[in-house]
């Protein structure tokens, strides 16, 4: 059975720029400019309205008991689709036919006011995402035991840790058995076990035919969940199927980010008058068939950097970060005289070493081992794909790194049965 | 199975059907923003007896005993400044919460969907329970004062009702605009401070009775009708007040009430737009 059958959506916003005065960038320059305004009149600046499609002419169907799972990057338009499905917005254009209740989560905890308690809280989060008050009474119980805080039931929410009030918020939501379960990026939250939880939940909603729109940046989750993908693009549906299938043609148009940065000259190049970057770039050994760095890929970080100064005793410091900013090494090479001209430096990450997730890399260049001449803040972005064998478990495996550790397990005496 | 047809434009047919149906919610938000009134207060509630009477004696003090304004009516101005502080504080609070209502709730207006008048009728919740504890102890100060209630208030629940209204329909205007020009968020506090002065709150309707535009007064502020009529109902054989002023009241409330919600409907779709 169809349960969601959506014909030409469309969504147009309206953005206005505004030319002329205002294009400051410092904060001294938006403060005038912010200031200019109040005295002159808005018309006398050229506005122009530009449409913007947040979608265009989507179309698809979606049978009873499916996992969707919706990827693509950002701005490609699925969280517009995902509120004009929980009719938080109106499309501009077309017909969505929806059979069955339906519940969004978009958020962990909505509506959720700090002042009120936890028990508060679920019947107000409860009552807003649509569920009865004798529903929520009878799933009571249930909803303290999986967000496990029987103890903070009756302290204010905003003294819970963000892993509490998080967990609380999940924990409803996954409690509200509705016919279409709507979900955005909640996953993102939460350790991992708490991630491994809800996956389970979800799944188990699946199963008693429940259908569930799944929208994450998580591709491993994805593939863990979803029996279907939707691959969006600009605001347009590229591909739906079976998810891998999905899977590889949207890996296929995103891995087209450069696995270098380089630059001609020195004037255009980011860097101060003693050194200026000239390239950095990854170099993968890849294995035979591979086109991605997964965490199976060895590669090199190369790097060249112009240096204006005259006998100067340099070195590199490179940061390895994750994309939410945490360090993970920090290695430095020997510190050299160098004369003007072209410096480089290399280094090898080995295979089996980083976790997957998206990593950058900035570095410093320093003057006698004490003083930084610049600091190339993330000099190149990357991505290290996921890959795993031997496992059926698909979660976001935690940690960023991924070593290969032998391991070996064996028994060590049999229990004679006797 | 319950099934939705999303269109543009479609919200429209199924609104009023929808508001029934999520008036449990509309239970759940009134009593969330009365819990969180008076969370982490010491004295609770009790604030609601305390906030009109320290107002009551300061006017007392400011415009009796200071300013000695002219007393034309033949009522003690402590009870013609209590009676209509009482009223002020409900309309004015009304006005506040309702204007508020909606960038307030930005949260939920851009995360899930229910009918969104439901935020402004829930956002009455608080300042009718402060009126309620007001009124209680408004009573024992009236036989107190000698001015032992009558049959009339019976009528009360009516002017409350007109003044709901009338603070509703005013407030919801703000709330759709305040969503996309934060400009009127600077208005609604000069409108409720400024309204106490225009409106006969703090001293007798009978001062400015006689004066020759008093008719034209009566006309472009439906609130001092509704003022006049809640006095009525409370003060034995208040003789300012004629059945035929609160005409002009019912009328200009009927009329902006239908208006208002006919804009706010117009604006709701786009609030999550701009908010």
């Amino acid at each position: 059975m169809t349960v969601i059958e959506a014909e030409n959506i469309s969504k147009r916003y309206i953005i206005d720029h505004i030319k002329g005065n205002a294009k400051g960038n410092t904060l001294s320059e938006i403060v005038t400019d912010n200031v200019k305004n109040l005295f002159t009149k808005k018309d006398s600046q050229e506005v122009s309205h530009e449409d913007f499609w947040a979608l265009k002419d989507v179309s698809f169907k979606i049978e009873q008991g499916d996992r969707v799972g919706i990827i693509g990057s950002n701005g490609a338009g699925k969280s517009t689709l995902l509120k004009v499905l929980s009719r938080i917005t109106e499309p501009t254009h077309g017909r969505i036919n929806i059979k069955g209740r339906v519940a969004s989560l978009l958020e962990v905890g909505t509506g959720f006011h700090p002042e009120l308690s936890g028990r508060e809280n679920i019947f107000l989060n409860g009552a807003i995402l649509g569920m009865k008050r004798q529903d929520i009474k009878n799933q009571f119980d249930a909803i303290v035991d999986f967000a496990g805080v029987e103890q903070f039931l009756d302290t204010p929410v905003k003294r819970y840790s963000s892993g509490m009030y998080v967990r609380l918020g999940f924990a409803i939501s996954a409690h509200l058995e509705p016919e279409i379960l709507i979900v955005d990026e909640v996953l993102a939250v939460g350790d991992a076990d708490f991630q491994r939880k809800c996956l389970g939940k979800m799944k188990d909603a699946s199963t008693s035919g429940r259908t569930i729109l799944f929208v994450s940046h998580n591709l491993t989750a994805v593939q863990g969940l979803c029996n279907k993908g939707m691959f969006m693009k600009k605001g347009q549906l590229i591909e739906m199927g079976e998810t891998n299938q999905v899977l590889a043609t949207y890996l296929s148009h995103v891995q087209k980010t450069a696995l270098e940065t380089w630059y001609l000259t020195p004037e255009e190049a980011p860097g101060n008058d003693k050194v200026r970057l000239k390239s950095i770039k990854l170099v993968p050994q890849f294995l035979n068939g591979q086109k991605h760095i997964d965490v199976r890929t060895k590669f090199r970080i190369q790097i060249e950097f112009w240096n204006m100064m005259e006998g100067a005793n340099l070195n590199l410091s490179l940061h390895l970060n994750s994309l939410t900013g945490e360090c993970i090494f920090n290695i430095g090479t020997a510190s050299k005289s160098f004369e003007k001209g072209i410096i480089t430096a290399e280094c090898e990450i080995p295979d089996n070493y980083l976790n997957d997730g998206s990593y950058s890399i900035s570095f410093m260049v320093v003057k006698d081992t004490s003083s930084a001449v610049f600091n190339f803040e993330e000099a190149l972005i990357f991505e290290i794909e996921d890959y795993r064998e031997g496992t059926s478990w698909y979660g976001k495996w935690p940690g960023y790194v991924r070593p290969k550790i032998d391991f070996p397990i064996t028994q060590l005496e049999l229990e004679s049965v006797s | 199975m319950q099934e939705t047809v999303i269109e543009a434009g479609r919200s429209e047919k199924y609104y009023w059907q929808d508001l029934w149906r999520f008036k449990e919610l509309l239970l759940i938000l009134a009593l969330r923003d009365i819990t969180v009134k008076y969370k982490q207060t010491f004295v609770g509630i009790a604030w609601a007896i305390f906030r009109p009477v320290l107002t009551v004696s300061v006017f007392v003090f400011a415009f009796d005993k200071v300013a000695k304004i002219e007393n034309k009516s033949d009522i003690p101005l402590q009870i013609i400044i209590f009676t209509g502080v009482i009223f002020w504080n409900f309309f004015a609070m009304s006005f506040q919460q309702v204007s508020n209502s909606i960038t307030g709730n930005a949260n939920l207006v851009s995360k899930v969907y229910f009918p969104r008048l439901l935020m402004p009728i829930s956002s009455v919740a608080v300042p009718l329970l402060d009126f309620l504890v007001g009124f209680v102890v408004m009573i024992p100060f009236l036989w107190y004062s000698g001015y032992p209630p009558t049959i009339h208030i019976l009528f009360v629940p009516f002017f409350l009702i007109l003044s709901f209204f009338a603070s509703f329909s005013l407030g919801v205007i703000f709330a759709s605009l305040n969503v996309q020009y934060r400009d009127f968020q600077q208005i609604v506090p000069l409108i409720v401070q400024y309204g106490f002065f225009v409106c006969p709150i703090a001293y007798p309707i009978a001062t400015i009775q006689e004066l020759s535009w008093y008719p034209i007064y009566q006309w472009i502020n439906p609130l001092a009708g509704i003022i006049e009529g809640f006095r009525w109902c409370l003060i034995p054989e208040y003789q300012y007040f004629q059945w035929n002023t609160i005409i002009p009241s019912v009328v200009f409330v009927t009329i902006t009430t239908i208006l208002s919600v006919i804009f706010f409907r117009k604006k709701e779709n786009s609030f999550v737009d701009y908010i």
